[in-house]
């Protein structure tokens, strides 16, 4: 399959600045802190990581809302930014409340895209308008209403219907279904599944529930503190995480898998993500790694470069290793608590698998 | 400390400068014949304008002229009243009991009325105290000062003459303690009616807030006293935006009653300053509006300062 | 629940209707507004006041009394003082014998059109410049809010005063004092919206298809700008009016012998114990004009109201 989308070492800081008149910049925000991957046409690659790790931030920067501070991005070979390229690369926004106009028709919502790029004629939008709200599954002639007339799942179908106006190739889903009822986001990601299907669509994926990047995803990349720290064919990745902060993720995540959850034993993370504006030295996520050596206060790990199953860590975990075993082999400067593990069957927290 | 103040005192006399040369530019830009005519109104002989180009060196460069103004104006020199021939500083100090006393006076009034007013709304929230009130407020918002203070008189005069109210220039507590107060009371309430409302209704809605803060929900959890929560808990807290006000209207009110003492015919700066835009009386003018300008600059500058030590939560970078 | 069986439950879709066209947001306000007795009765009220202003001159040819003539034989009793209300002089005569009926109609035209017109002014410009400062950014709009808050923090009729006695009253400069004073009202307001719409997902929405700002800031901002722009508007005019009024009061408004509402109410200052209408008539239409639009300005606020919103919005 060949490359659609390509994103080199791309960083974006954001400064956070004081004072009045001068505004003299005293610190950033190191939210997407050198990010590599590669999206290739037809695929969907499913982003994941918890809140604040920089995985709408790096939506945002291959979408081109926000300039990158340094790397490129390349889109099916020419640099971000080139001409067609606000055609063929759409978003879907998290919030269907936030992200429609509340003052404006769904029908001249949904043929912005159109006008903006002088397509077609009035009569020809409004045709395309109407074509692209069956296409989603909403009924075409509510073309006049306001989107406050519509239920939650309806506005998410009016924002797939605004960004497929223009025939995109890639879209990227910013947590499209976060912001919906269950029984609401499967018909919303049925959709976006049946649409790729039908319209040869490539995805790029932002969740942080597990179960549905793994429902529609090809790939999944982790995402902890603007950084990847693995990314893995679908499957792979759930059935055997490298890095421990996958493993982490994984047995908080209520997955509705026997086979994973029957082997899984909850690892807890204690502590806080450390401050984005001076992110931890070395590997990122050594301040609460339950396997943390002092290699890894000292040197950064980098994505191992062979295979489909990249992982970063020193340390990657073997399969049917128990995490959180042995007590953390250093002292960490911080005094933040490590990391605290309990066996299955004696969680003092209350058991949320059978969720 | 020193340096926020230093700051907040630069940035006011900034602010002053800018008037200062507003003020000047308004009156002096422009050819020295029409600047004179305008001065000497339309209707002035050919010798009247030379006379004042003269006298205030209308002939000048502009830059000149501004220098001496500024010169002036750094010595307290306000120039002297072309319809008196005296000194612009004379009539104003004439003028500032007048003014101070009003008010002095008004400011007691509307201070106990309106947060009263706005304490008794808050307790009760759309109870009928707090719709009363509120009808009151908004009476006193939408009836313009001048209005207001012509009904009074109206009142006084034709209803109930007996009380030997009326209107009338200002006549020091010193000299005649009862037509002192005979010519202030009406004023009093006729400025305290219209501030008292904008009391209410900000003492209201910082109550409001205040009573809807967490430390008031523990007070109320541990048992105390509803009356020790208003008073002691939520008022406190409240009145800091009330004192920020009120240090601000003291300021600008300083500056000039200018509707109230017209109504009532109260010579205070207000006054002055109509009495000197009617007569063309340029130097007059200038030195009220400078004077009024700084009285505002200062009363904020105070209102920074106080607010510092009212509210825990801002500290002074 | 597992995603796929979810997935089979179809999604509730209104059933068909004939023909579907959406009750706006402004529709629906529309409603609202006109179910509110207070404001409809306002808005007659101003409706007939806007009347009587374009009638002035009907009134006068069918009274014989022009606004400015003086009628001292008829006017004014044997003692020269001013007649009541009667059948000559609906409303009586002033103190120089000239019709107050007739006078307080071409008082009104000077109050709206001073009223509207800075209003109309300061909205225009406002929006413009809020819009611009508060989507734009930067120190641009640094420097304006400071600006604007040292405007408003000045008592405005003491810089009226000083413009006043530096320019030389009328009434189009004292159109344009209001409307600078208001302008920095609406300013502040639609600056202060426009910053917060700026950060919401439909602006982001709109940059990613490619929109250009002032396109967004037209299509995407001004509508949701129009909500409190228009109570701010309706509370600005009798603001203003009262502004107005206050400075014909003082002598510094209109000519003074142009018939305003302030200028006939300073005029009954000396008079007004013996012919008590030459305070109260002018003093009702006053209170009477600003009163009508300040409920008129809540009762769209009420209408408006986004709170409100949700329980008018059919599911």
């Amino acid at each position: 399959m060949s490359v659609l989308l390509r994103v080199t070492d791309v960083r974006k800081y954001f400064p956070i600045r004081e004072g009045l008149f001068f505004r003299k910049e005293v610190g950033r925000v190191h939210a997407v802190d050198g990010v590599s991957l590669e999206v290739r046409a037809g695929e969907t690659l499913g982003i994941v990581g918890e809140s604040g790790c920089g995985k709408s931030t790096l939506a945002r920067c291959i979408t081109g809302l926000y300039p990158v501070t340094s790397g490129s991005i390349e889109f099916d070979g020419a640099p971000l930014g080139a001409k067609g390229f606000r055609r063929d690369v759409q978003m879907i926004f998290q919030d269907p409340y936030g992200s429609l106009n509340p003052r404006r028709r769904i029908g001249s919502i949904i043929a912005d895209p159109l006008v903006i790029h002088r397509i077609g004629t009035k009569t020809e939008r409004r045709r395309r308008v109407q074509e692209l709200m069956e296409l989603v599954g909403l009924n075409p002639e509510h073309y006049n209403r306001f989107p406050a007339e519509f239920s939650g799942g309806q506005r998410q179908r009016i924002g797939i219907a605004r960004a497929l106006a223009l025939r995109p190739r890639l879209v990227v889903c910013d947590e499209p279904v976060s912001a919906l009822d269950v029984s609401i986001q499967a018909q919303v990601i049925n959709l976006l599944k049946d649409l790729q299907a039908e319209l040869g669509l490539t995805y790029v994926f932002i969740a942080h529930d597990l179960s549905v990047v793994r429902y529609v995803s090809d790939r999944v990349a982790v995402m902890y503190l603007g950084r990847i720290v693995e990314i893995a064919p679908g499957e792979d990745l759930y059935k055997v995480p490298k890095h421990p902060y996958t493993n982490a993720l994984l047995s908080a995540a209520s997955v509705a898998d026997p086979d994973l959850s029957a082997r899984r034993e909850r690892i807890i993370l204690t502590g806080d993500v450390p401050s984005p504006i001076s992110p931890p030295a070395g590997c990122r996520f050594h301040t609460r790694c339950p396997k943390a050596m002092p290699r890894c206060v000292a040197e950064d790990p980098r994505l191992t470069p062979e295979g489909e199953h990249q992982a970063a860590c020193h340390f990657p975990v073997q399969p049917g290793e128990h995490l959180g075993a042995e007590t953390p082999q250093i002292q960490q400067e911080s005094t933040e608590p490590t990391v605290g593990r309990t066996e299955s069957g004696v969680d003092d927290e209350p058991d949320r698998r059978g969720d | 400390m020193t340096r926020f103040l230093l700051r907040r005192i630069l940035f006011g006399v900034l602010v002053l400068w800018l008037v200062a040369t507003t003020v000047f530019l308004l009156f002096f830009a422009g050819p020295a014949d029409s600047v004179a005519r305008r001065l000497a109104g339309p209707r002035a002989p050919i010798e009247v304008i030379n006379q004042i180009k003269d006298t205030l060196g209308l002939n000048r460069p502009l830059w000149e002229q501004y220098v001496s103004f500024l010169g002036n104006l750094l010595h307290g020199d306000l120039g002297i009243s072309f319809i008196s021939q005296t000194p612009v500083t004379t009539l104003i100090v004439q003028s500032l009991p007048g003014t101070l006393w009003l008010v002095a006076g008004s400011a007691v009034l509307w201070m106990t009325a309106g947060i009263t007013g706005g304490v008794i709304s808050a307790t009760r929230p759309r109870g009928l105290r707090d719709r009363v009130t509120t009808v009151l407020v908004l009476a006193g918002i939408s009836v313009p000062t001048f209005i207001l203070g012509m009904l009074m008189i109206y009142l006084a005069l034709s209803v109930f003459p007996w009380f030997g109210l009326g209107p009338g220039p200002y006549i020091s507590p010193l000299v005649d303690f009862r037509g002192f107060l005979q010519v202030m009371i009406m004023p009093w309430v006729c400025l305290a009616v219209v501030q008292a409302a904008v009391y209410v209704r900000l003492t209201r809605g910082s109550m409001l807030d205040t009573l809807g803060e967490d430390y008031i929900r523990t007070a109320r959890a541990k048992g105390a006293p509803e009356h020790r929560i208003i008073y002691r808990h939520g008022l406190r807290a409240a009145l800091t935006p009330v004192i920020t006000q009120f240090g601000v209207d003291i300021g600008t009110l300083l500056g000039g009653v200018v509707v109230t003492e017209s109504v009532f015919g109260l010579q205070g700066l207000g006054q002055l300053m109509i009495r000197s835009v009617r007569d063309g009386d340029l130097p007059v003018i200038i030195g009220a509006a400078i004077l009024a300008a700084a009285f505002i600059v200062i009363a904020n500058i105070l209102v920074d300062v106080a607010y510092s030590f009212l509210d825990p939560r801002v500290r002074l970078a | 629940m597992s995603l796929t069986d979810a997935a089979t439950e179809a999604e509730h879709v209104p059933e068909q209707v004939a023909v579907v066209q959406g009750k706006g947001p402004w529709q629906l306000a529309w409603e609202r507004l006109t179910r509110d007795r207070a404001a409809m009765v306002s808005l007659g009220v101003i409706a007939v006041i806007v009347l009587l202003a374009v009638l002035a001159p009907v009134f006068a040819a069918v009274t014989g009394h022009d606004p400015q003539e003086q009628f001292p034989s008829i006017g004014l009793s044997p003692q020269g003082l001013p007649i009541g209300p009667g059948s000559g002089f609906w409303l009586g005569a002033d103190s120089l014998g000239r019709d107050l009926f007739v006078r307080l109609l071409y008082g009104a035209r000077i109050s709206l059109l001073v009223g509207l017109l800075s209003t109309l002014l300061a909205t225009v410009f406002g929006v413009v410049v809020g819009m611009f400062a508060g989507f734009y950014g930067g120190w641009v709009d640094g420097v304006l809010a400071r600006v604007l808050d040292v405007v408003l923090s000045f008592p405005y009729l003491l810089v009226a005063i000083v413009l006043v006695a530096a320019l030389g009253a009328g009434v189009p400069l004292m159109i344009f004092v209001i409307a600078f004073f208001s302008f920095a009202a609406m300013a502040r307001v639609v600056r202060g919206q426009t910053i917060a719409y700026r950060e919401r997902e439909f602006i982001e929405a709109a940059r990613s298809l490619g929109a250009g700002k002032v396109r967004t800031m037209f299509v995407d901002v001004l509508p949701n700008l129009i909500a409190p722009v228009t109570v701010l508007a309706t509370l600005l005019i009798p603001t203003s009016i009262v502004f107005e009024a206050t400075l014909s009061f003082l002598g510094l408004g209109v000519d003074p012998r142009t018939p305003s509402w302030g200028a006939i109410l300073a005029d009954s200052i000396d008079f007004f114990r013996v012919s008590p209408g030459l305070l109260i008539f002018p003093a009702a239409m006053l209170l009477l004009t600003t009163l009508a639009f300040n409920l008129l300005g809540d009762g769209i606020r009420d209408a408006l109201d986004p709170r409100s919103d949700r329980l008018h919005t059919r599911k």
